[in-house]
Order: structure tokens, then C-alpha cells, then sequence
């Protein structure tokens, strides 16, 4: 076993080193811009995807190390998570995604909590998730903010791609406050738009103030605001807000969005759906293994999440919930999509990740058979080109 | 034979019960009209059940994975009176002529899944007043209508270990359930022994879970723990020595205690002990506690048993797994490990899986056996781990865990590889009878999730499609 390990190390160091230039090949290629490549190859140069297509179609240039793979898909991309501000311990010191001192905090930054090294971010890049969208957590009305990174786990400086990617609003009874406000849905929803009209009349030569220069940002649209909304009357406050102040929103959840989807589509809004194996329970009775695939099937743009985790399992694997929503009516190369190029689209960073395209980021995730397969075997993971990870996992 | 007699008796009981309404005051007459055709259709019910118990049914065309022998690419499964009464292939079995045929052609059967710890039916055990309890019972306190039981059906659950937790050192007494259907009192679900007894285990656990620091009586180390539950024993060897000595006098015999009558049972090897347990010096803690008093033993969950894996096969003990897909949760999951069923096969120790519901979801058991088998286990020993390992845990190897001649008619239907994301249970059998079948609505609903899927059963007569609840639903 330390052998493997310490072998393992070598490879990756040597891979480090030799980032310039690799070629991938692989029986299947999963491009999620196209159709499947059968023997594909994708030629990667300074990080970057250089070339991909059939390898009769590309020659794979002298000096390019050569990497073998069965499928190939792109680096999958987790659109709603909490690794790194939690950690997998479960203890008060690793658990960072959430303040409990009062209900609004838009101004708390996801980069200031991130840990790269936690030992759940080196978990989920041994299953192909090259991308996080991660952040606070849903159990408070505005629990903080969230940020997009990739899992190469050095820092976060290095690894972070959006800084601010969105600001988290929790509706429903997650996102009430025991014994004090918001107490009740229509509280919060009262104290949300508060919030929002005070920054809309805030003068600009007014003092700094961290949650106005936040909410200003959400009120140009240059930020969404994500929030999780689990039942229906959750969903609908979220809407009404988003019309109200024309701003872009993101449901997260949406156990109940298949009863909306007429409503969610005229709105144009995006879904990230609860992780497909969630409990029942709460918010999430009526939850369904389903509903990704409806929505999606629907015309509405859909991620699949691997969400928040108070206790055990600590994560989900995103992998494995859109195995699990392929397994349940939602077409395969949807399924592979709400965790890579949709997510990508819903989050903003279509155009560095999410498919195997020209100019892309070198993010990939090799398999030994078909990915969604609870029995197959992620064979190596690659962020901008370099192999991050070569456990069999 | 005489275990069909039984059967009917309790189905008369309970089509008795089924057929009787919530009070209503104001809508008598309607409500006598409404006893009266239920009465009548319960006979129908009755009359077509009774039938299908002597009737026997073959499933033909099946790839059938008995779980003990191998596969059967061209199987036959005969069932009849809640009982297997051939399996095999084409050639091998005489479907008996009368057989109701069923054609199941690109299915899987294999037996009834045995989930080996869970918490389903609303059980609940000791309470805060002590930290160990065996004069508790989760028999007292379990649901037979709760929702939860109809979802483990969903996932081809057909006997379940039910069990309090693990906040105690002894959380009190577990029980193993048959996951019938229309059960309208615990008795329903039961196992019963020919001596009219029913099967359970007990319920301890260490680490840090019944510890509380500060917590009056309750454990504040691991030591004491320990120390704890060894007292508890040798206050049981010294009833039983009363026991012994009494010889049957009833004025010699000691006051009863319902807490050490339990031990003397866990003592004599009747009740099997089902430890929690997560790290490898817990887990040898439990080792030498079973060494010390004798008991029967299964280890539950086990998270780092891939560290004492040779240990644990030395010691003869079986081991009860979970497949968690992320290490932690809690400082003493830290180094919980996927590869826990694969080393526990490799040194040669007995394992099964288990939910522990709703820590994992009964609907999708089957997928716990394809991780241990992406993480090492072989597909022989994983499914064994759902089955039969299972069985032998619970004392049910006779009855239950694979399909043989004799054994109970508990299986399911599969539309493929187990193992597979793509596959679903499509039915499940429990002693003959259907209790889940994907191809109907309201199973579906259960199996799949929606609005209503987690209610708690309501009132469902097979062939009557009234309006039971007398006032309109």
C-alpha cells in the first residue's frame, strides 16, 4: 500500500512537471459538446484543451505523454456544496459554513473559510469532481456568500475561479431562527425584501457598509442570489422576489419544482436539484428521484447537487446522485450534463469548463466502464492538465 | 404444515381489524351498510387467499441467483403455501401441473434482502434514565403502519433487524421482523419460534456515543464504559447462579428482573448481542468483553474493521457493515473505509451489510453490495453479505437468506444485474404473498418519492375499493 501510495506521489509529481503537453486517449469520450467520441483522443497543451476528436482524425504530436483511458467525460463540476467550509470531521473547528449570531450576513465570504486541504475535497476528486460551487450553508435566511473552485487542493488562492459566485438565501423551515426572527415563512420573506429595498435607497457617498456593497452587487445582477427552496410556496417567494427586483436567482433544491415547471420556465430560471438520494423528511417530503429528470425534460436548465450534510454520510458524492437520477428516468447524457455543462452554465463557467472543448480547461475525469455505475471505478482525475489524482476509486 | 393454519388465524385477526371504521356518530346508518359489505367482500378476500396458499406458483424463464449454489441462467422457482417448494433449471424441476405460470423472462429472483440493522417502524428503546437497559423492548414500541416499512419493502427488504440505538451502552432489546404486509399490530410481523417465542437480539454500543461527560450516571470514558457493562454481566451470572440453584423451587427462585432475566438470555446464547462499534480498539474492546461472558456476538457497523480485520476472523465473530460514501461524519468514523467488506472476505470473517436506515435509505440497499464491490469485495461475497451472512447473524439461516427447497418463499423480482444503477426491484415476496410491485401506482409512489410517498400506511383492502375511512377522504 505505500508503495502505491509513494507511486502514486512520483506519477504526480512527474505529471507536474511535465504539464506542457499530454495526450488522453480513450475508448469513449463524453465531450458534452457533441456527440460521444468512440476512440477519442484529446490533446492538452499549457493546461488547456488543444484538440479533441477521433484518434484516426488526430495525430498525436511527438513528445506528448500519453494517458489511457476507458470513458472519458469532462471534470465534474459539484453545482451546490459545503466542502471546504466543512469538513469532514464534524467538529466545531472544521465546521465554517455556517454563523449562527444573526440571520443576514450577505457580507460573510466563502474564500475566507476555505479550506483546499480538507480531506473531503482530496474525497470528491478521487470520484472525477475537478469543481466545486461551494459556500455557506442552508440553515439560516442569508447564511453568506459562495464561491466556485477547483479541487486541485493547494490553496485557495491558486484554486479559486469566482471568488463570489452567489449570495445563499434559505426560504422555508431551514431558514428559520429558533425563537426569534425570521420566525415564520412570510417573515422572511418580509425581512428579505427589506434588506433589499434599504440597499436599493442606500446613498452612494454613504460610509462603507459590507452587506449594502453585497446587495448592490445582487441588485445590478452581477451576482445571484442562490436560494434553496425545497416546496412549492418556497419556490413561488423565490420567483416573486426575483421579479420584484429584478434579479437573477438560482433554486437550489426544488424538491417540489416538478409542480412549477410551467411557472419556473416563464421565469427563466435554473434549477440545482437536491441530491437525488436526499432523505425524505421536512422541507423534502415530497421529494422525488424524478424530478431532475422532469425538469430537465421540461426545457428547464438543471444541475444536480451534492448539498449539505449535517452528520453522516459528511458528503454526497455528485457522481453518484446523477448515477442515481440516470437510473431513475432522466436521460443518460442529461444526467452527465447537470454535473458537468450544465452545471457549468447554470454557475457562469461554461466557457472555461464543464465539456471537452477547444481552449478549455483541462479538466477531466477518467472511468473503466460507464461512470454512473455503482461498481466502475474513477481511474484518474486532471485539473489544467495535470493529474490530481490516480487512486482506483 | 402447521404453520398455515397459523397464518389464516392471524389473517382472519387482521381482515377483522381492517374492516372496522373511526367512530362517526352522525353517519350510523351509512356506516352499518358499509360494515356489511365489507364484511362481505372480506369473505371474497379471504376465500381468494386462502386458494392462492394451496395453489402454487412457478416463476420460469429467471436467471435465479440462490445465493447458496450457483446462478441459474434457465431457473424455475416453485412456491406454494408460503414456502419454496423446488428451485432450479428447466430440466431439473417438475412444475407441478396446476402451477399458476409466471413468465419471467430478463428478470433476476434472488432471495428477500435481510437488512441486519435498521431503524425502521418508529422503534424506540431505553430512555435517558440509565445506561443500560435490557428490560427495554423496541417490541413496545414499534409502528406497524409506518411508512418506513413500506419503503424497505421498495428495496426488497423482506426481514429486518430492528433496533433502538446507540445512545446507551445497552439500548435495550431489537427485533427481527418479517416485512408482511397489512400488519396492524407488532405481532403481525414477528418470527415466531416453534415454541411460540419470537426471535430478537440486544441492543449495546461503545465509543462515543453513550458517553456522556457530566451525564450522571451515564459512562464519561471508554474504561468506564467497559466497566459498566461488565458489573451488568456479572450481576446476571450471579441471577442465573440463583436460577440454577433454585432447581425449580418457586420459593427459592430470586425476585424477578426483567433487566437480568434479558442477560441470563444474551448468557445462555439465546439473544445475540449486536455491538455498535466503529474504532479498531472498540471493536477489540468488544472482542474481549464476549471472551470474558460468553455471549453471542455480531459487530454492527465496524467502520475500521479494515484495521483488525485478522482479529475479527480469528475470533469467529461476524460482522454487520454500512456503506457510507464519505469518510467522517463524526471523530470516530474518521477512518471509516469502503474496503471494509472487502478485507473482512479477505481474512476470512463473515460479513453482511445493513442500512441503518435512515443513516442509508432501504429503497436503495442493493447499491451498499455494488460499493463494497467497487471497493474489493467480490460479487459472490457481496450479495452472500446481503442474504445469507445475514441470515446466519440473525439465527434465520434455516428459514431465510437463500433460495432452497423448504426455505420461506421471500425473494424478488430484479429487471436486472443487482449490482446495476439501472436495475429495479420490481416485486417483492414475502412468504408467498406480494407485498411490493413496482407495475402499481401506489407502490411506485413509495418506491420512487412524490407527494405522499412519506405518509404512514393507510387502510388498504386488495379487493375493496370503498371508502373505509366513513367519511370521505
Amino acid at each position: 500500500m505505500k508503495f502505491f501510495y509513494l507511486a502514486a506521489f512520483f506519477i504526480l509529481t512527474g505529471a507536474n512537471l511535465a504539464l506542457a503537453q499530454i495526450a488522453v486517449k480513450g475508448e469513449k469520450i463524453w465531450t458534452m459538446a457533441g456527440e460521444p467520441i468512440v476512440n477519442g483522443v484529446v490533446l492538452i497543451k499549457d493546461g488547456k484543451i488543444e484538440a479533441v476528436g477521433t484518434q484516426s482524425e488526430i495525430k498525436i504530436p511527438a513528445g506528448y505523454k500519453v494517458v489511457n483511458a476507458k470513458v472519458v467525460t469532462p471534470g465534474l463540476i459539484d453545482a451546490r456544496t459545503v466542502i471546504g467550509l466543512n469538513g469532514y470531521l464534524n467538529q466545531p473547528h472544521d465546521q465554517m459554513a455556517l454563523d449562527g449570531s444573526t440571520p443576514i450576513q450577505p457580507e460573510l465570504r466563502a474564500i475566507d473559510a476555505y479550506d483546499a486541504q480538507e480531506k473531503l475535497v482530496e474525497w470528491v476528486r478521487g470520484f472525477g469532481v475537478t469543481t466545486l460551487h461551494t459556500g455557506h450553508q442552508p440553515s439560516a435566511l442569508v447564511p453568506g456568500q459562495t464561491m466556485i473552485v477547483k479541487t486541485t487542493g493547494r490553496n485557495v488562492e491558486e484554486d479559486t475561479l469566482v471568488q463570489t459566485a452567489a449570495v445563499a438565501v434559505t426560504l422555508g423551515n431551514s431558514g428559520l431562527n429558533q425563537g426569534k426572527s425570521p420566525g415564520t415563512r412570510a417573515k422572511q420573506i418580509s425581512m428579505l425584501r427589506a434588506e433589499l429595498i434599504k440597499a436599493q435607497g442606500a446613498r452612494p457617498d454613504a460610509a462603507r457598509d459590507l452587506k449594502t456593497e453585497i446587495w448592490k452587487k445582487v441588485l445590478a445582477k452581477e451576482i445571484p442570489l442562490l436560494i434553496n427552496a425545497e416546496k412549492a410556496i418556497d419556490i413561488m417567494s423565490a420567483l416573486r422576489i426575483a421579479k420584484e427586483f429584478k434579479i437573477r436567482i438560482i433554486i437550489d433544491g426544488g424538491s417540489e419544482a416538478d409542480q412549477l415547471i410551467k411557472e419556473i420556465k416563464e421565469a427563466g430560471v435554473s434549477v440545482i436539484v437536491h441530491p437525488t438520494m436526499a432523505r425524505p423528511g421536512g422541507d423534502r417530503e415530497s421529494l422525488s428521484l424524478e424530478t431532475a429528470g422532469k425538469l430537465k425534460a421540461a426545457g428547464i436548465t438543471v444541475a444536480i447537487q451534492s448539498g449539505y450534510e449535517g452528520y453522516v454520510p459528511k458528503t454526497r458524492v455528485v457522481l453518484f446522485e446523477a448515477a442515481m437520477a440516470a437510473g431513475n428516468g432522466m436521460k443518460w447524457s442529461d444526467a452527465l450534463a447537470a454535473i458537468t455543462i450544465d452545471a457549468a452554465r447554470i454557475l457562469g463557467i461554461d466557457g472555461k469548463v464543464g465539456s471537452i472543448a477547444i481552449g478549455k480547461d483541462a479538466d477531466l475525469a477518467m472511468y473503466d466502464g460507464d461512470p454512473f455505475e455503482f461498481t466502475s471505478h474513477c481511474t484518474g482525475t486532471m485539473i489544467n492538465g495535470s493529474l490530481v489524482s490516480e487512486v482506483i476509486r | 404444515m402447521t404453520a398455515e393454519p397459523l397464518r389464516l388465524d392471524r389473517l382472519e385477526l387482521s381482515l377483522h381489524f381492517r374492516c372496522t371504521f373511526p367512530e362517526n356518530p352522525t353517519n350510523r346508518r351509512l356506516r352499518m351498510q358499509k360494515v356489511f359489505t365489507v364484511f362481505f367482500v372480506s369473505i371474497l378476500c379471504l376465500t381468494t387467499v386462502v386458494m392462492a396458499q394451496k395453489e402454487s406458483t412457478a416463476f420460469i424463464n429467471a436467471k435465479i441467483i440462490p445465493i447458496v449454489g450457483q446462478p441459474i441462467d434457465d431457473g424455475v422457482l416453485v412456491v406454494q403455501g408460503g414456502r419454496i417448494i423446488a428451485v432450479g433449471d428447466r430440466k431439473s424441476v417438475k412444475v407441478p401441473a396446476d402451477a399458476r405460470i409466471v413468465n419471467a423472462a430478463g428478470k433476476v429472483i434472488m432471495p428477500g434482502l435481510i437488512d441486519s440493522h435498521s431503524h425502521i417502524g418508529d422503534g424506540s428503546g431505553a430512555d435517558g434514565s440509565a445506561p443500560i437497559q435490557p428490560d427495554v423492548r423496541i417490541f413496545d414500541g414499534i409502528n406497524p403502519r409506518a411508512g418506513s416499512l413500506q419503503r424497505a419493502q421498495t428495496g426488497g427488504i423482506t426481514t429486518v433487524n430492528v433496533m433502538p440505538g446507540s445512545g446507551h451502552l445497552d439500548s435495550g432489546q431489537t427485533l427481527y421482523l418479517k416485512l408482511r404486509d397489512d400488519a396492524i399490530k407488532v405481532e403481525d410481523l414477528l418470527i415466531y419460534r416453534p415454541d411460540g417465542s419470537y426471535f430478537g437480539g440486544i441492543k449495546f454500543a461503545n465509543g462515543t456515543n453513550p458517553i456522556r461527560p457530566g451525564g450522571g450516571t451515564f459512562p464519561g470514558t471508554r474504561a468506564k464504559s467497559a466497566a459498566l457493562v461488565r458489573e451488568q454481566f456479572i450481576k446476571a451470572q450471579d441471577y442465573r447462579e440463583k436460577i440454577r440453584k433454585a432447581a425449580g423451587d418457586a420459593s427459592k427462585m430470586p425476585t424477578r428482573d426483567l433487566a437480568m432475566e434479558a442477560l441470563v438470555e444474551v448468557l445462555d446464547g439465546k439473544r445475540v448481542v449486536h455491538f455498535h462499534t466503529h474504532r479498531h480498539d472498540d471493536i477489540l474492546t468488544v472482542l474481549r468483553l464476549k471472551q470474558e461472558f460468553g455471549f453471542r456476538l455480531v459487530l454492527q457497523h465496524v467502520s475500521e474493521a479494515w484495521k483488525v480485520a485478522d482479529e475479527i476472523a480469528k475470533a469467529k465473530v461476524p460482522s454487520s457493515i454500512i456503506m457510507i460514501e464519505a469518510p467522517g461524519g463524526k471523530l470516530e468514523t474518521m477512518d471509516v473505509s469502503m474496503t471494509n467488506g472487502a478485507a473482512l472476505e479477505k481474512a476470512g470473517a463473515l460479513a453482511g451489510f445493513h442500512t441503518d436506515d435512515q443513516i442509508t435509505d432501504s429503497r436503495w440497499f442493493l447499491r451498499s453490495a455494488a460499493l463494497a464491490v467497487r471497493f474489493g469485495m467480490s460479487r459472490e461475497k457481496a450479495l452472500y453479505g446481503m442474504t445469507m451472512a445475514n441470515a446466519i447473524m440473525l439465527d434465520l439461516a434455516d428459514r431465510i437468506g437463500s433460495l432452497e427447497t423448504g426455505k420461506d418463499a421471500d425473494f424478488i423480482v430484479l429487471s436486472g444485474d443487482p449490482l446495476s444503477v439501472y436495475t429495479h426491484v420490481e416485486q417483492t415476496w414475502v412468504e408467498g404473498k406480494l407485498v411490493f410491485d413496482r407495475s402499481r401506482p401506489e407502490d411506485y409512489l413509495i418506491a420512487v418519492g412524490g407527494f405522499g410517498a412519506g405518509s404512514d400506511r393507510v387502510f388498504d383492502l386488495d379487493c375493496f375499493d370503498g371508502d373505509v375511512y366513513g367519511g370521505g377522504k
